[in-house]
Formats: C-alpha cells, structure tokens, sequence
C-alpha cells in the first residue's frame, strides 16, 4: 500500500507545481497550453546539466540532481519567454501560440539533444540517461519536498502579498491595474516566466521518476493534464491539489490492479487510458461551474475599453 | 488586411523560416543549398542523380503526392474548425480512429476493390465525423474546452488503439498492424504507366475534391455562413437564430469527418500499417499548414505542398547530406511561430488596416 503512496506523489506532485505555475500565468490573463513543451524543454535543460557535471564530480554525488532542478527552471523560464513574447508583445492567439510551441518544443529538444550526444556521447541517439534522483528513507524523493515548499510559498504570493493580488487583478481587470499605474505588461511576462520555472522544475522531475532519461518520451501529455487540473480547481491552488491527488491514484490504483488480477502486461495500455478517461469525465462535470478569469486570453489593450 | 497583403504575410513567414533553417544549417557545418536540394530531390520535383529501373522524377512525384493527400486533408480539417472559432486538436486522434477502424473492417476484409475502396472511406468518415462531434457537443452542452478534451481524447484513442492493436491485428515481427490488403487501399501499387512503373495516389483526387468542397462550404453556403458568424460571436448567432448546439456539433463533425478521410489516406494509403502508441504528427502539422494557407482551401494546398517538401523530402535529405531529419521539423516549428503572430506582421506592415480580421 506504502508504495502507491510513494509512487504516485511522485507523480502528482510535479503535476500539481507545473498547474499551479499554469494558475499563475492563467490568473495573470495569459492562457498557457505550452506548459507542455515548457516542461520539456526545462527536462532537456535540466537532463544537460546534469550529463554536463556527472562527469566531473565524484561518482554517487547528489549535486548533479540538484544543478539538473536549477538548470530546469531556467532553462523552463527562458523557454517560456517566447510564448510571453509571442502573446504580450507580437498579441499572437495565445491557445495558438501554445500549441505552435509545444510543436516547436519537441522538435527543438529532439534535434539538440542529437547533436547534444554527437559532441559529448559520439553516439546519434536521441536521449540523455539520468542517474536516479535522491531519495529519503521510506522511499520518497527529495525534489517532493522541494517541491511541497515551493507549492506553499507560491500559495502565499498569490494570495497574501501585493504582487499576488496585482496579478490576478491583471486576469481580471487589466484596466483597474492600468489605471493604478502600473504595467499590465510586466506583470504578464512576471506570470508567464514564473510558469515557465515550475513547468521546467516539473518536467525534471518526471524525467527523473517517470522515463528516467530525457527523450521525446517526456512529452506524454502531462502538460495537458495539469492544464485540466487547474481547470476543475478553478484557478485556484488548494482544489487543483485535491484534482491532481485524483489523477494521480486513478493512474496508480490502476496499475495496482492490473498486477493484482494477473492480467498480462498489455492491459497496462488501458490502464493509461485512466487519467486521461478521469479528466475528460470531470471536465464533464465541472466546466459548467467554473469560472474562467475574465480577460484571459485577451492581449491588453490601453486604448480599449 | 486584404488578401494580397495576408499572402504577403505568409509568404514572408515561410522565407524567414526556411532562411533560419538554413542559418541553422551553417551552424552545424552542412551546405544549405545541397540539403534545401536534396528536399527538392526526394520529393520529385528535381532530378535525382541516378535511378533504379522503372523509376524517375515522376515516379517520386506520384510518391509525395500520396504523402500530401492526407496532409492537405488534416489542413483542411483544421481551417474548417478554425473557421467556426474553434480549435480541432485532436485530428491526430481522429485520423488513428480513423485508420484503425478502416484498416480493422474493412482493410483485412477479401471485398472486391469496387467496394472496398468506398466502405473504408465512409467508415473513415463516420468515425471522425463522429468524434469530432462528440467534441463539440461537449462544448456546447458541458461547456468543456475543446482543446483539453480534445487532448484527453488524443491520449485516451492513442492507448485504446495500441491496446486493440495488440488484441486483434499485431504483426509480431514489425511490431505494428498487420498490413491492409491492397484491395482497400487507397493507393494503387505498382501500376506500369510508359517506362515507369509507379504509385498512384487516389487519395490525392479525394484531397482536391474534398479542397473544392471545403471552398463552397465556406464562401457559398449558408451552413458555412452561419458557422462563420457562430465562430465570430456566439452571442450575435444565438441573436441571429443560428442553432449553436448544431454549430458546434456540425462543424467539429464536418472536420472530424475531413481528420478521418485523412486517416484513411495516411493508414491505408500512405502507409499500410499502423505504428502502436504514436500519433500521427501530420494531425499537428496541420496546424502549420492551414494557419500558412491563411485558412482558405486554395491557400492550404500550396501551403500542404510545401509542408510536404519539408516531411517527405527530409528523409532524402537525411540519408544525403547527413542532416538530422528532425531539422525538417524544426524548421516547420519555426514557419508555425512565424505563422502565429502573422496578424502583428500584417499590422506592422500594413499600418491602419487592422490585421485582426484575417485570424480568424
């Protein structure tokens, strides 16, 4: 039973940082379908860095881990400054912009980490192997604490500091916050580089527990659900936790039946089918009493009233 | 922005992308002009430096042209989406559905071609049609996004499939499905025409005929009309009487429909089998092309021509000068950001007119 628990936080807890980075850019008026590919770039980012040190450090060092989580969120930060650029500055469609990057993101990760091993590894493959992640006594992972920390400060600059409240007032009322003379603009950007780190700190982590290695297979749509997480959570932080504990035991409690009733390995197919099955059902349920904030997906417009 | 200057635009999209391309070719040592050739090359619109027996420019032509069928068709799908303000993501989903439906009652049938051939289509129809409405009905009667359901249905039929795949129909030496009979497929093998012994493409005459048909849709019917007003602003349709539960249902039907005419042309045309846990990438570049093609049919097969230069051509590419095939999509990935902020372009460009009504 212990080992469910331990597994799927592994799991649903980068989710939940990756959709909580989502409410920030959302809450802001920025809607963000690239936290798929933010994610993905931050774990080839993150998978890099990593290769990168292990190499000089004393075999069995955790720094290498550590440097990896760093190396995510900036690299997920910088990443991410093109789809604030693509809908603050250029006012792209933002549910366009999202996906163009998710696109642009697996094939830009795909071909540079080929060329990435041609020059470190002299070989043409397309992954980068990771060594296993720090792990507490009772089989739990360091970056889950990281990642808890992270999760309640970011609670609290939401909700209890100035910016916070700036920020959502930019989701809702954009021209309130113009005319308190401040720039919409930079709080937008603020927004999205803050989704950017926590969707690239995400996408490490499920490189790590998840593929093990960075390759396009850490592009399975994980972006996506977190997206539909914060959704049912209505953009706020504490429902969306108790959507991605959902997904989470749905996925794993799945597994665990599989194994129980001896099935063979190729019903683990269906049992992927899970998560998915559970947020369209909820998506059912939910969407007609969540409310959206109101200028998302708008670029501001000063002259507009 | 009138029609010139969004052409215009797109074109412009389509240069600064394949001139970062190149740029990113410099960089990593290869000779651009030989790679951009060597696209050309492999997709049969230069002469190659030697062929096999029987084979030649044209017979590499007729080759891409059952690789652009189902690209042109996606597209097609997509803008009619796009048009009725709504975003057909899960045309890779479709087209797998699609595919796999056909392939499953159709493809490892003993029908006689004459039948074959029109069963497997309409049941590529139905399938996609019927999926893409089962999206926009939850849009207008749950009010669920259809993006995110449309991912979640992507993920679901992807691992659905794989797992029917393994149960019913698994090749265990390719590790795909069991190939379709040549009877049901839409590509016929092997045709001796003059000195060449070629491919040919039916998929590409549905494609054009499906384009004509997506052109009157849009410019002179009235379904199409209504659509166009209900993706402008619900509010003033519902004002204006248009019956939005069928808005919505109709058009992601009509599109789902358009997605799974694509699979059948990708699965059993293109392609004989159907790869297990992958998701056609054509369902995404679709995205690229009908946003390059300004949304408009005449616009999106020249812009699914050049998509498939780029797909088709690159494994040429690859095996001549070396260059990484991912290098295509890359450079498609770069002609999408262009493509995105073409409304900015067209503003910057062309001052007063205001570029917003052509994003739609």
């Amino acid at each position: 039973m212990m080992h469910i628990i331990t597994d799927s936080l592994a799991f649903i807890l980068p989710l939940l940082i990756m959709a909580i980075g989502g409410i920030f850019s959302e809450k802001s008026g920025v809607t963000n379908l690239a936290l798929e590919g933010l994610q993905g770039f931050g774990a080839f980012a993150g998978a890099v860095a990593a290769a990168l040190c292990t190499a000089h450090l004393a075999p069995g060092s955790a720094a290498p881990f550590y440097i990896a989580l760093l190396a995510a969120v900036i690299g997920g930060a910088v990443f991410s400054l093109l789809h604030a650029l693509l809908c603050i500055r250029f006012r792209a469609d933002q549910v366009v912009s999202g996906v163009v990057i998710n696109l642009f993101s697996l094939a830009l990760t795909t071909c540079l980490a080929k060329s990435f091993n041609r020059i470190f590894s002299h070989t043409a493959q397309n992954r980068i192997s990771l060594d296993i992640a720090p792990q507490l006594p009772g089989g739990f992972y360091t970056f889950e604490l990281i990642i808890i920390a992270l999760a309640g400060l970011c609670w609290f600059i939401l909700y209890r500091t100035r910016f916070g409240l700036r920020l959502r007032a930019c989701g809702d009322n954009p021209n309130a916050v113009d005319a308190a003379g401040l720039s919409v603009e930079r709080i937008r950007y603020t927004a999205v580089i803050i989704s950017g780190g926590l969707s690239g700190l995400a996408g490490i982590c499920f490189a790590y527990s998840v593929t093990g290695c960075f390759s396009s297979a850490v592009y399975m749509g994980y972006g996506y659900l977190s997206i539909a997480a914060l959704i049912f959570g209505n953009w706020t932080i504490l429902p969306t936790l108790k959507a991605c504990l959902l997904f989470g035991l749905a996925k794993y409690l799945g597994y665990e039946l599989v194994k129980h009733l001896n099935m063979p390995s190729s019903y683990s197919d269906l049992v992927m089918i899970l998560p998915y099955a559970v947020t369209l059902i909820l998506l059912i349920f939910y969407s007609g009493s969540t409310r959206a904030p109101r200028a998302l997906g708008e670029a501001f417009d000063k002259g507009k009233r | 922005m009138n029609k010139k200057q969004a052409i215009s635009v797109s074109l412009i999209a389509i240069a600064a992308s394949l001139l970062a391309g190149a740029i990113l070719l410099l960089i990593l040592g290869k000779d651009p002009i030989a790679a951009y050739t060597h696209l050309l090359q492999g997709s049969g619109l230069l002469p190659k430096a030697a062929y096999a027996a029987h084979r030649g420019m044209f017979t590499d032509f007729m080759k891409f042209l059952t690789a652009m069928a189902p690209m042109l068709l996606a597209a097609l799908a997509f803008a009619v989406a796009l048009r009725g303000g709504m975003f057909n993501i899960s045309i890779a989903g479709q087209m797998l559905a699609a595919g796999f439906t056909a392939s499953l009652f159709i493809g490892y049938s003993s029908l006689p071609a004459l039948i074959a051939r029109p069963l497997a289509v309409t049941l590529g129809l139905i399938t996609g049609g019927a999926i893409g409405a089962f999206i926009g009905w939850l849009k207008h009667r749950f009010n669920v996004n259809e993006v995110v359901s449309s991912i979640m249905v992507n993920y679901s039929l992807m691992y659905g499939i794989s797992f029917a795949i393994n149960a019913l129909c698994l090749d265990p030496v390719s590790r795909q499905s069991v190939r379709v009979g040549e009877a049901a497929r839409l590509t016929l093998r092997n045709i001796p025409l003059g000195d060449y012994i070629t491919d040919i493409s039916l998929g590409i005459l549905l494609a054009l005929a499906a384009a004509a048909l997506v052109h009157i849709y849009m410019t002179r019917s009235i379904a199409g009309f209504s659509a166009r007003i209900a993706g402008l602003s619900p509010t003033a349709a519902r004002y204006a009487g248009i019956d939005l539960c069928r808005h919505y249902t109709g058009t992601m039907a009509f599109s789902g429909a358009l997605a799974g005419l694509a699979g059948v042309c990708y699965y059993m045309g293109y392609y004989a089998s159907i790869q297990m846990k992958v998701m056609p990438s054509m369902g995404f570049d679709a995205i690229a092309v009908s946003l390059l093609g300004c949304n408009n049919p005449l616009g999106i097969i020249g812009a699914s021509f050049l998509i498939t230069i780029l797909n088709k051509g690159s494994i040429y590419m690859s095996a001549m000068s070396g260059v990484d095939m991912e290098i295509a999509s890359l450079i498609i990935g770069t002609m999408l950001i262009f493509s995105a902020c073409t409304a900015y372009m067209g503003q910057k460009l062309y001052g007063k007119n205001k570029g917003k009504e052509t994003a739609k």
